[in-house]
């Protein structure tokens, strides 16, 4: 540490991680994120259910992928943010960096229930099974037991530190099933196809087909922001009841 | 950093490293284990079992598929270009069975060399068009061959 002066900037950023500050932030933020993404999901539905063409081989029920693919993206990209706020609180014991790792599971589980659920639905016309045991179908699953695995955890401990701590562990483990997850479909046979947007060479999508998809993904995106936002402030209220920031903010509640 | 904090980012550090490098190694020994099926080369290689059940995996040949009179069999060759197998299936086929599709058939081999499948399965590729698309596609190509 030097001793110069930190920036303001730096220390309205370090102000953040504290309980109080987060929880009146995010307050602030949350209408104004809950709005973008429900136009940016409005658009892209608009756009992907209607206005997209129908593709030349599988007609109209491709269109599945506009709630498919954001949720199977967002299915992973919560699991990071699972891992990495679990690292940060297990190295840092940042209470915060706990709040959020607790609370990415249930959202996380929730995208990997529905892609699991949409790919179902759309495999039975497509390929002609509901489930095949592949790797990328399998390792899916295991994601979402992961999840399951990570709630079911934390929620067996009293003490929620203790138990931030047992679940960061489990979390961290898990890891390794994210590079299995985004490769299976090239290091291994599938019946799953092989990634169309994420790989280095030109997106083998129509244009057209594209632009709703990444509006969707990226509503999906705030939607997971939003529900992460709410679910942490209640954490922070819950594990703050007994502070004094708390019983003022529910003194002025009454009040107004 | 902290010492304890220093030490506590190595064991997670370790942690990852290690579950990574474990189960790498189980998955590197199971490889053949995970693929869904085999190909017809590997069957024409004597690596798919014989007498008993396996999937295969394969493109459609153009111009093989032909149904057998007073009943529902139909028959097709799968390639993967360089060697092919000639499938029987009776039952019903999924929307994107095509030729020229890759699917993926599920049955054993018998003596003879014909795969009598129990399910057939497609797969479909990573392309999503619109047909006009497709159809400029394979006019421009058709053009660019002559």
């Amino acid at each position: 540490m030097n001793n110069t002066t930190p920036s303001a900037w730096l220390v309205r950023f370090h102000r953040l991680g504290s309980p109080p500050s987060f929880y009146h932030f995010s307050g602030l933020i949350i209408p104004w994120v809950s709005a973008a993404c429900l136009i940016l999901i409005v658009a892209g539905l608009y756009g992907g259910l209607y206005l997209a063409p129908t593709d030349y081989q599988q007609g109209e029920s491709y269109r599945i992928i506009y709630i498919h693919v954001p949720s199977a993206w967002m299915s992973m990209f919560v699991y990071v943010v699972l891992a990495t706020s679990s690292a940060i609180g297990l190295i840092w014991r940042m209470k915060l960096a706990e709040a959020i790792a607790r609370a990415t599971a249930p959202i996380g589980a929730t995208y990997t229930f529905i892609a699991l659920i949409t790919g179902s639905l759309w495999g039975k016309p497509m390929w002609g099974t509901w489930w095949v045991w592949d790797a990328r179908l399998t390792s899916e699953l295991i994601l979402l037991f992961l999840y399951l695995g990570y709630i079911a955890l934390v929620s067996a401990f009293d003490d929620r530190r203790t138990a931030s701590r047992a679940g960061a562990v489990l979390a961290l483990v898990g890891v390794v099933n994210l590079p299995i997850i985004h490769f299976s479909v090239e290091w291994w046979n599938t019946l799953h196809q092989g990634p169309t947007i994420t790989k280095f060479d030109q997106p083998s999508i129509a244009i057209s087909m594209l632009i709703p998809l990444l509006l969707t993904a990226a509503g999906f995106k705030l939607h997971f922001l939003v529900a992460l936002l709410a679910s942490v402030r209640a954490e922070i209220l819950d594990g703050e009841r007994r502070t004094a920031w708390v019983a003022e903010l529910l003194a002025r509640k009454k009040h107004a | 950093m902290k010492p304890k904090r220093r030490q506590r980012l190595v064991l997670v550090g370790l942690l990852v490293a290690g579950v990574g490098i474990a189960v790498g190694l189980a998955l590197l020994a199971l490889q053949e284990n995970i693929n869904l099926f085999f190909s017809p080369s590997q069957v024409a290689a004597g690596e798919a079992p014989v007498g008993s059940p396996f999937r295969l995996g394969g493109m459609v040949v153009d111009g093989s598929v032909s149904r057998v009179d007073q009943s529902l069999e139909i028959r097709f060759d799968l390639t993967d270009t360089a060697n092919t197998v000639t499938v029987a299936y009776t039952g019903i086929l999924p929307d994107l069975f095509r030729e020229g599709q890759g699917i993926v058939a599920q049955g054993s081999v018998n003596d003879n060399g014909l795969f009598t499948a129990t399910q057939v399965l497609a797969k479909h590729d990573e392309t999503y068009m619109p047909p006009e698309v497709i159809d400029a596609l394979d006019k421009a190509k058709a053009m660019g061959v002559q």
